[in-house]
């Protein structure tokens, strides 16, 4: 029996009201926020701390794969999943894919992960755009979300799976080319006529696949782009409890979303609750599960959204690329290089510092030697960062660095057990920082240079 | 402190500065090629007398041939030194210990930078390839930790502190008006720099060092045949340069208060020289003011300042050109600007000019008995840096 051992999901700080679009447009006020990716993140920063709040948890679960799904990867070609793979300080031997492209691919590689072997790690990211005043700007979010799917003789499942279907059908219902920002979608009224006649078709040979009849699912969880598509399968399928989709709290995170409701239905499931999973993408996916013992995540989706911070409108646009500022008079990053990447891949993805073996003193980057002659040379030993509390020692405002998003807050940090770094916090106003405050390691990307994004880690506040 | 130093041992016989500018219609090698020509003109000396040169930049040329192409030198050793902000000083440093060693009877150190080129802003390093795990602060705002960090340490307001550092650029730039040779030659008051936009901290652009173009040189001869060329040469009294380990940036001791490769430097100095007290016994002193507070933390690890008593001192002027220790009469870096590897000559040139009694008169430093200057050049940050401290005489013994 196959299913899911264990969920995270990772909603990013940042907060935008749909309500100053409307105020910037002039145009009827819309409700809600929508969760956005600060400057620094991306969809592999997203999945790695969805997937690492997931590994938190329970440190008896060894994923023999890593899959990370997105339709907004940060490279074709090289595989976005091994930068994710070496944050974790995942064992080479770990595989790690992509199943990238499409919007389905996401319910694509959670349903190959339920019918193959292994424990797989899903991390599942998107960052949503649209262009200004549209649809896809408004009601879109950014957020991640992390699956580990297994055999119950792995670990208790979280969720059983029990069967599904499948329908494929090829029709232009929404398209982007890898140039464009935005998407672009036909008629609502030609796809909400295509996909109806699919979900009922599918919704039948899912439930024959589950050996289910049609009103023992408790939970109807519909994932999709269209929203009128969505309101009307609701209606047509007849389950009593459909999931709230997050609209109004984070929006639809495009190849995250199917995970990320996931994620919801199961943090809130009764044991023995029966949920589908309806993605209505280019066809129809369905997948049943009837849910286990619910689990405590340690940072649960609901207290991550309840913890948002506000992002303006002028800042959003920005981020998304939409605006283009000038830049400070600095030369901009050059690109890093790939041979000192891997010598130090250790500290660079994962945090790792090292450790003098009699005094204890924590070198940040680490050191061969250390500057307490009391430790030998060669014999520092590792001491994991990543996971770790620090507090803010001092720390000050640059406003002339380059920076995609000035100024740069920068504070020295000492951590909780020792070691000491001076830093750069994210996720922060500059009037919020305060001496003592509670940070802690995230990672970001940092620029992007020759087509090649830096990745390492900042701090951000404890909340 | 294992030092032995060279006291006495060489002297420096003369010096030259270019003014320091956007020389926008000057090259490295016009600024070159002036330095060193004006130099060997005020000694009467040419090219063929010179056995040996050092010529820092820290990047406006590699290796020898910076020098020796321009000035057409036939046959002669050019060692291109590097040593962050305190390139100059680090020439210097060569050519007097090739003296000392005897291997050179005549040596010369000869600084440039040539900054304005790049079309940037401010002073920005060649990029080196990296993991991209470095920092990537701004000098301004690695230096701008230490008003906070001095603030709560001494218990002074950090409104009042804020003005303290303000007053030293106000000082360095009214010193920096006399004098021709300086980028910046306006006055500024203490007020108008606090009402300033802050650019990294507390700390607004007025708080910073300038960035000009500009070269130096200097010419180093065994002490006892110093009078062969001049009548008036300065004996160097003690050399000394701190690396430092980077302790700092990992150390949860360091509380951004002091730099103590600066204090090391300057402690190995002064046993050099042989100097129980340098407050009492220095005519004069050109320090590293990169930034306001700098300075201020620099008058405590040099001994010009009990420990939390350096913002009482500048606020007494003690440091001014008629207080007890007058720092930066030419008007530091503040004024000058910074091409890195000739700031640490010009420091010098100043020492050359106040011991000599040869600056203006209206930023002459008051005379006394007192014959000796120090030069203290930095490079680098709080918590990884690298100090130079010089102490000039115009004596022997």
């Amino acid at each position: 029996m196959r299913g899911i051992l264990r969920t995270a999901a990772y909603i990013p700080y940042r907060r935008l009201e749909r309500a100053e679009i409307s105020e910037f447009f002039s145009s009827p006020t819309s409700e809600g926020q929508r969760s956005v990716a600060a400057h620094d993140e991306d969809t592999v920063t997203m999945a790695f701390e969805a997937a690492r709040l997931l590994l938190i948890a329970q440190d008896n679960l060894r994923p023999s794969a890593l899959w990370f799904s997105t339709a907004n990867p940060p490279y074709m070609e090289k595989t976005n999943a091994n930068v994710i793979h070496s944050a974790l300080q995942l064992p080479e031997e770990t595989e790690a894919f992509d199943f990238g492209g499409g919007l389905k691919s996401s319910i694509g590689a959670l349903k190959t992960a339920l019918t193959s072997t292994g424990q797989i790690l899903l991390a599942q990211s998107d960052m949503r755009n649209g262009l200004p005043s549209g649809e896809d700007e408004r009601n879109s979010g950014d957020g991640a979300a992390a699956l580990l799917v297994g055999d119950e003789t792995d670990g208790t499942l979280l969720a059983r799976y029990m069967g599904g279907s499948s329908i494929t059908k090829e029709f232009i219902d929404r398209w982007r080319t890898p140039e464009d920002k935005a998407s672009k979608t036909w008629e609502s009224r030609f796809v909400e006529s295509t996909y109806s006649t699919l979900v009922s078709r599918a919704w039948d040979n899912a439930l024959s696949n589950a050996g289910l009849k049609p009103d023992t699912i408790d939970t109807l969880v519909l994932a999709g782009q269209n929203q009128r598509v969505k309101k009307q399968v609701a209606q047509t399928l007849g389950v009593n409890r459909v999931l709230d989709d997050l609209s109004l709290s984070v929006g639809n995170t495009g190849s995250a979303e199917s995970a990320l409701l996931l994620v919801s239905a199961l943090e809130n499931a009764e044991p023995k609750e029966k949920i589908a999973l309806c993605s209505i993408t280019d066809g129809v996916e369905i997948l049943i599960f009837e849910a286990g013992d619910a689990q405590k995540n340690t940072s649960p989706l609901e207290d991550q959204i309840a913890k948002g911070g506000p992002v303006t409108y002028r800042k959003f646009l920005q981020w998304k690329g939409m605006l283009q500022v000038q830049p400070p008079n600095r030369p901009s990053p050059t690109r890093i290089s790939a041979a000192a990447a891997v010598r130090e891949s250790d500290w660079k993805h994962g945090f790792i510092a090292s450790r003098g073996d009699r005094t204890g003193l924590i070198h940040m980057p680490p050191s061969r030697i250390s500057v307490n002659e009391g430790d030998q040379i060669d014999a520092m030993e590792q001491e994991p960062m990543s996971n770790k509390v620090g507090v803010v020692a001092t720390f000050t405002v640059d406003h002339l660095v380059y920076s995609e998003n000035p100024p740069v807050i920068f504070a020295v940090v000492d951590f909780d057990g020792g070691g000491r770094i001076p830093i750069e916090v994210t996720d922060v106003d500059p009037d919020d920082v305060t001496i003592g405050m509670q940070v802690a390691p995230t990672f970001r990307k940092f620029f992007t240079a020759d087509g090649i994004h830096n990745y390492f880690w900042k701090v951000r506040p404890v909340r | 402190m294992a030092s032995k130093g060279i006291k006495d041992k060489v002297a420096i016989i003369s010096i030259g500065c270019t003014p320091f500018r956007e020389h926008w219609d000057k090259s490295k090698d016009d600024l070159v090629i002036d330095a060193t020509t004006q130099t060997l003109a005020s000694a009467n000396l040419t090219t063929e007398d010179i056995d040996a040169y050092w010529l820092g930049t820290a990047q406006s040329g590699m290796s020898g041939l910076t020098l020796s192409m321009p000035m057409r030198l036939e046959g002669k050793p050019v060692t291109r030194v590097e040593n962050y902000c305190a390139t100059g000083s680090e020439a210097i440093r060569q050519a007097c210990y090739a003296v000392a060693s005897g291997a050179y009877d005549v040596a010369m150190a000869v600084g440039v930078e040539k900054v304005k080129d790049s079309g940037y802003q401010g002073l920005n390093a060649f990029p080196m390839p990296t993991a991209g795990t470095n920092r990537t602060l701004t000098a301004a705002a690695m230096y701008s930790l230490i008003l906070p960090a001095y603030a709560e340490k001494y218990g002074v307001d950090e409104e009042k502190l804020r003005m303290v550092v303000a007053k030293i650029a106000e000082k360095n730039h009214y010193n920096g008006a006399k004098n021709p040779l300086a980028q910046f030659r306006r006055e500024i008051s203490a007020e108008q720099i606090c009402n300033m936009a802050a650019v990294a901290g507390r700390l607004s652009v007025f708080d910073c060092a300038g960035v000009a173009d500009g070269a130096a040189a200097a010419i180093v001869v065994p002490a006892e045949k110093a009078y062969d060329y001049t009548e008036k040469p300065l004996f160097v009294k003690a050399l000394s340069f701190v690396s430092g380990n980077g302790s700092g940036l990992i150390d949860p001791e360091y509380d951004y208060t002091t730099f103590p490769e600066c204090e090391a430097a300057a402690k190995d100095a002064y046993q050099q020289a042989g100097i129980a007290d340098p407050k009492d016994v220095l005519a004069m002193a050109e320090v590293h003011d990169c930034f306001t507070p700098t300075e201020l933390i620099l008058m405590e690890d040099l001994g010009f300042s009990e420990r939390g008593e350096a913002w009482n001192d500048v606020l007494e002027g003690n440091f001014g050109l008629e207080g007890n220790l007058p720092v930066n009469t030419d008007g530091g870096l503040k004024s000058f600007g910074h091409p890195v590897g000739a700031s640490g000559i010009r420091m010098h040139y100043e020492c050359w000019l106040q011991l000599r009694n040869e600056a203006p008169e209206e930023r002459s430093i008051p005379r006394t008995e007192r014959n000796l200057g120090l030069v203290h050049n930095l490079g680098g940050y709080p918590g990884e840096m690298v100090s130079f401290v010089s102490i000039l005489g115009t004596e022997i013994g």
